[in-house]
């Protein structure tokens, strides 16, 4: 590692937080439904969007119409998605011919691109037409992202208001975040990395002749306006099957840079948000410290095992394999860190070619719960279950029923806040146990020993926290997997989700009293080392013995110099 | 009945204590604990793995000792519970010696006859005369007696109780030891407050409280998720294995995955939970305070208003003498002695004081005065003013000394044509704005000067209220006073806030008002028109002097009726939320230690080769002796943890007022800290210990 990394962290970490305020406090002015410069240009969409689907954005709804209208809104998506790739060779814009997809292929990415997970077991380019990709895939990585942020304001909603059962308008919220925020972003997006050379056309494959004098295919198609939204609504879902490794997905330096940013930028921005709406912007400061001390502390450890520990093994070389040469080591460690805190698992290298430790930081990232900025929306409402679990400790230990922003928490906050922060935690232990303990399972493995544990563990972990990321090396397109991921990443979705809802409609029922001296304070240090243990505790405590048979054992036998493939 | 009185242990108590501890073992007493019944599954199966293996080979020496542990984990945490209800039982058994069957002598349409007082019920009227204990509890109607109420008070000095008023309750199995009562029952029989007490001190009806039932629910999740860890752990290592070409199944076995387990399960809190809350309770009891419910309790650590009584809490209720303010003309020498002989025959606390005041200033001796030299003049309602005639020798009226209010002296002097000095006005107006009391004195007709009363604020008081404003506690004080004087004393008390000329109904819409704004209030109270505040106020303290009405509506009862008890109770409700607290932290944080002490031990021989040893040995950071030890070890440690802890558990944690931000980072320090490091220091010594015994190869 040399200086120029070290720059190049600085000037990412620094430009994402100097975006944070000023988006922030947009967006929260779009979802309190304030005017903004947007109105005049985008207000005719938002209002024929409402006409068009009878919604009356001003009636607001209870936490279980709330949780409904999310439910209903998705199988109906679930359904469009599958049903457009199962019937794709019949639909137009297919000019490569590619046939329909299979059922359980097709549910996994349905159910997946559903979830902002963005798992794909499939490979874009040979797999899906055009149509596909836009109407089904690029429409999805809106509407999930979307739909994240809505339910993650139904609960900043439920936490800052008094006394009430209304938590919001669903489709509204949708509708606000769709029009003013995602919509105008990609848009500028996509035209700045068509400006780096990602495609953007309608093109079948182009059939070229090598050096060598082989014949090879390049794929095409629109790109541009699907990585765009695929960075910005933390989706992940590459175009192309090498994801953002993939020089038409990832051409320069620059759109690496814009793309790591981008990965980060909403969820970050949204912590900010968070503070506006509840009106605590110092207890927002903390978590957002907390984020960026856990991820920053993650990237250090993904770098020291990158460059460090493997320099000592290879004589000074940095570990280059199944990384692109004109993003190297550094940026692929920053990618893979922030790819995995935030949800959105796209790759600019191949995660099983990253280091052990580094790999198994990936790995925990997810297994904190996506929590660390998180998913667009859904990263904020996670991290609100551990902030309940800290306020809930702290709070005995002051000895006072625990408080947050003033309302009390009580068993019920208690037990939803359990279920979605042990719960992805709990599928992924089931699903990479039940994987390595059938023949279905095994078979898909490309390695053997501690790595291809970690290609289960990481499938499952990847599945069940909504990242999409995946560890390569494994076959998960196979009927075993595409089933079993669906149903991980569908339960792992919900699992956080509805719990956040009700959480929020119990807590928007109740008195708040203001603090005092008696309750300790969510806007200090104390709390945030408070909350920063619990995070990592609770991830160690749950993982631990599955990290030191997979990643650990295997750096162990690299530092030994034993290698298993 | 006093907290230090009674040793912590005796060895009566431990020994019932261990034999209860077995009793528990019931598989449905242990259901109601979800980390200790997965504790109790664990040692059953850790036993039945032990007891095959006996058949099968030479005697399992490392099996057996899990087992063992395992048990005595179980039975360790059984033995706090009996430990922390045995101390109630004792005094339980004290109360219900008092509440023997006895004769009620029953009024029946004007006649009276014997029933005994179990047939007695609500509505009943009854009649008690000396030597007599009252059958039930209940109202006085009619009479005036003495009553020896140490049965339940544990104090010796009889109290008064009377018809109408304040103090007309009455509490069965109390004696009366003077005069007659007619009393009117409002208990059912077996629900008197002695037998309601005797439950709450058993602890037999005692319900888990809000905050223990979230707790709860926070421990099961993790013994849940632990269990996923553990067993899905087992289909790991076996993949592992298989893929290493290694067989691990003679560690990862049955006995070795269960000691993971219940060292990851937060057994420390979980075995000591039950004995916290019973220990809270009982604490309370120790300083004489009922609690109808643990609820009340736990409340009260939550309190975030206190309303007080101005009179008798906050100050001693008697106004006393400060200064003497001589008209000009006068010296403060003669107005003195004029008020002291003046007072001489008032025994009111204010005549006292009067008194009092005379000699500190001036050394003047209360003289003793003959009848023949003079006559005293009583207070009375229509004049306002008492005092003093003293004669000369002829008998004639020589000095002629009143003293009363202000008001009356200066009517009297007008009648004589003598003027009111305005000099004492100023004086009369400062004594008022600053919350006394001016009482004029009059010589022959003459004013001379004023006394300056004063109620006076307990001492040490303000300190009290600014130990609770550190703790973020808010003090109001209710008087009938008149805004200026209550706000004189409000100052000077040092209380937050102020409700002056208080009714029952500026109580009631002050507590409302306050409950709005998500506040949490505590008041105390005696009176029958205080009921109606006692049962809005979160936390209501009813003396036990008070009506049967306050007595019912509040939710606790101070057997001392002492109202600055209060402070103590939110102490008490705080401290059991800390002691919880501090121990679920300290129980989850020891689990980073025992994961560094088992994992290596289980995967030692991973990948070991001739050249290298196991691939994750480093991991072994303690240097524990062998993957058995070191299993062993965390299994003891886990279980020894917890009688360390049971001193702590019933005592709770170390509880000094201060601000909520101090609190948490010393609990965070000891517990969080302390939880992380010490069991790396006690696993390395049992591991030390174990393998010096030669307990294990």
């Amino acid at each position: 590692m040399n200086v120029y990394d070290i720059i190049q962290v600085a000037v990412f970490a620094g430009l994402l937080v100097l975006l944070t305020p000023p988006l922030g406090a947009f967006m929260a002015r779009v979802f309190e439904g304030e005017r903004t410069f947007l109105s005049p240009v985008l207000g005719w969409l938002e209002r024929l969007t409402y006409r068009l689907g009878g919604v009356d954005p001003a009636k607001e709804m209870n936490w279980k119409e709330y949780a409904w209208a999310v439910i209903i809104f998705n199988l109906l998506g679930l359904a469009v998605v599958f049903f457009i790739q199962v019937f794709q060779a019949h639909l137009p814009l297919n000019p490569n011919h590619l046939g329909n997809v299979e059922w359980t292929s097709a549910l996994n990415t349905a159910v997946s691109f559903m979830t902002n997970t963005n798992w794909q077991g499939y490979s874009g380019e040979t797999t899906l037409s055009f149509f596909s990709q836009m109407l089904a895939l690029a429409v999805q990585n809106f509407l999930s992202a979307a739909y994240g942020i809505a339910v993650f304001l139904a609960l900043a909603r439920g936490i800052s208001r008094k006394s009430t059962d209304l938590i919001g308008n669903f489709w509204a919220d949708l509708v606000r975040c769709t029009v003013y925020v995602l919509l105008p972003l990609a848009l500028i997006f996509a035209f700045v990395l068509v400006s780096q050379g990602v495609v953007q056309n309608f093109s079948a494959n182009r059939e070229i002749t090598t050096l060598e004098g082989a014949k090879q295919a390049i794929p095409l198609g629109p790109a541009a306006s699907q990585i765009a939204i695929k960075q910005l609504g933390t989706n992940g879902g590459g175009f192309f099957n090498a994801n953002s490794a993939h020089p038409f997905e990832n051409p320069t330096p620059l759109s690496n840079f814009l793309e790591m940013l981008a990965i980060l930028m909403l969820p970050a921005a949204l912590v900010y948000t968070y503070g506006i709406m509840i009106k605590d912007k110092k207890h927002a400061w903390v978590l957002y410290a907390v984020m960026l001390a856990i991820w920053s502390g993650g990237l250090a450890v993904a770098l020291y095992s990158e460059h460090d520990a493997a320099a000592r093994l290879f004589h000074g070389m940095s570990l280059m394999e199944g990384k692109e040469t004109r993003f190297g080591v550094t940026n692929s460690a920053i990618w893979a860190t922030a790819t995995t805190v935030a949800s959105n698992g796209s790759v600019n290298a191949m995660h099983s070619s990253l280091s052990p430790l580094a790999g198994g930081m990936a790995m925990f990232n997810m297994h904190l719960g996506e929590i660390i900025f998180g998913g667009v929306g859904s990263g904020m409402y996670g991290m609100l279950f551990f902030v309940l679990m800290t306020v809930f400790l702290a709070g005995l230990m002051v000895g006072r029923t625990p408080e947050y922003m003033g309302k009390k928490i009580e068993k019920r906050e208690i037990q939803m806040a359990m279920i979605g922060m042990l719960g992805p935690g709990a599928l992924m232990l089931i699903g990479a146990a039940v994987a390595c303990s059938l023949p279905a399972g095994l078979s898909s493995l490309s390695a053997k020993g501690p790595h291809g544990f970690s290609e289960m563990l990481y499938a499952y972990t990847s599945a069940a926290a909504n990242n999409g990321s995946a560890f390569a090396g494994l076959n998960a397109n196979t009927p075993f997997y595409n089933l079993t991921l669906a149903f991980t990443m569908l339960a792992g979705r919900f699992v956080c989700l509805l719990p956040a809802l009700a959480i929020a409609g119990s807590l928007a029922g109740k008195k708040s009293a203001p603090p005092s001296a008696g309750t300790f304070s969510t806007g200090g240090s104390m709390f945030a080392l408070l909350l920063t243990s619990v995070i990592i505790i609770v991830g160690v405590l749950t993982f631990v013995p599955a990290l030191v048979l997979g990643p650990v054992l295997e750096h162990m036998l690299m530092v030994k110099g034993m290698f298993l493939f | 009945m006093e907290d230090n009185k009674k040793p912590t242990f005796d060895r009566k108590l431990l020994l019932d204590s261990a034999v209860e501890a077995f009793k528990k073992l019931d598989p449905r007493v242990q259901a109601r604990n979800p980390v200790m019944f997965v504790t109790l599954v664990g040692a059953v199966l850790t036993t039945v793995a032990m007891v095959q293996s006996l058949y099968s080979g030479p005697f399992p020496l490392f099996e057996f000792q899990i087992s063992l542990w395992l048990w005595f984990t179980v039975l360790f945490a059984n033995f706090a519970e009996a430990v922390a209800e045995g101390r109630g039982k004792a005094q339980a058994e004290s109360l219900r010696r008092s509440r023997v069957e006895v004769m009620a002598r029953l009024l029946d349409k004007g006649s009276e006859r014997k029933v005994p007082s179990s047939e007695v019920t609500k509505g009943d009227m009854v009649v008690c005369e000396a030597g007599d204990i009252i059958p039930a509890d209940g109202e006085v109607t009619e009479g005036i007696a003495s009553v020896d109420e140490s049965a339940i008070t544990g104090e010796s000095a009889p109290v008064i109780r009377e018809s109408g008023g304040d103090r007309s309750a009455v509490t069965g199995g109390t004696r009366v030891i003077s005069d007659r009562l007619v009393i009117r029952v409002t208990a059912e029989p077996g629900k008197s407050f002695i037998d309601r007490m005797i439950v709450l001190i058993e602890g037999a009806s005692r319900q888990k409280t809000p905050n223990e039932i979230a707790l709860v629910m926070v421990l099961a999740g993790l013994t849940l998720i632990f269990l996923l860890a553990v067993s899905t752990l087992k289909l790991f290592a076996d993949y592992t294995g298989a893929s290493a070409g290694q067989d691990l199944g003679n560690l990862v076995t049955v006995p070795v995955l269960v000691s993971l387990l219940v060292c990851l399960i937060p057994t420390t809190i979980g075995g000591l939970l039950s004995a916290i809350g019973i220990a809270g309770m009982d604490r309370l009891i120790r300083r004489n305070v009922i609690a109808k419910s643990g609820r009340a309790v736990e409340a009260a650590g939550d309190i975030d208003v206190l309303l007080l009584d101005k009179t008798g809490t906050i100050t001693l209720g008697n106004r006393m003498a400060t200064a003497f303010l001589p008209a000009p003309g006068v010296t403060e020498e003669a107005l003195a002695e004029a008020s002291q002989l003046a007072s001489l025959s008032d025994e009111t606390p204010e005549g006292r004081s009067i008194v009092v005041l005379a000699k500190k200033r001036f050394e003047m001796r209360a003289r003793e005065l003959h009848p023949a030299e003079a006559s005293f003049v009583p207070f009375s309602a229509a004049t306002q003013m008492s005092g003093l005639d003293m004669k000369s020798a002829d008998g004639k009226i020589a000095r002629s000394i009143r003293k009363g209010a202000v008001g009356a002296i200066r009517e009297q002097a007008g009648k004589a044509g003598l003027e009111f000095p305005a000099a004492l006005e100023g004086a009369h107006q400062e004594i008022s704005r600053s919350g006394g009391t001016p009482l004029a004195v009059a010589e022959n007709g003459k004013v001379i000067g004023l006394i300056h009363l004063k109620d006076m604020v307990k001492g040490g008081i303000k300190e009290r209220f600014a130990e609770l404003r550190k703790m973020g506690i808010r003090t109001i004080m209710i008087t009938g006073d008149n805004p200026l004087t209550a706000a004189a004393i409000a100052a000077e008390a040092g209380v937050d806030d102020f409700i002056a000329q208080a009714t029952p109904e500026s109580k009631l819409a002050r507590i409302r008002r306050e409950q709005e704004l998500g506040q949490l209030v505590a008041m105390t109270g005696d009176g029958t028109n205080d009921a109606p505040a006692l049962a809005q106020a979160d936390v209501g303290v009813t003396m036990n002097t008070g009506t049967q009405a306050a007595r019912e509506a509040g939710n606790m009862v101070d057997l001392d009726s002492n109202p600055t008890k209060l402070i103590e109770i939110v102490e008490i409700g705080k401290q059991l939320l800390m002691t919880r607290g501090s121990l679920t932290t300290f129980s989850i944080a020891n689990d980073v230690a025992k994961y560094f002490a088992i994992i290596p031990a289980l995967f030692a021989t991973l990948y070991m080769t001739k050249e290298h040893g196991g691939a994750l040995a480093p991991l072994n950071i303690m240097g524990l002796h062998s993957p058995e030890s070191a299993i062993l070890s965390a299994v003891i440690f886990n279980a020894i943890i917890i009688v360390l802890l049971i001193p702590l558990a019933l005592r709770g944690v170390a509880y000094r007022p201060e601000s909520a931000s101090a609190v948490l980072r010393r609990n965070i320090l000891i517990y969080g800290v302390g939880g992380i490091i010490a069991p790396f220091i006690g696993i390395k010594l049992i591991d030390l210990l174990i393998t010096a015994l030669r307990l294990v190869r």
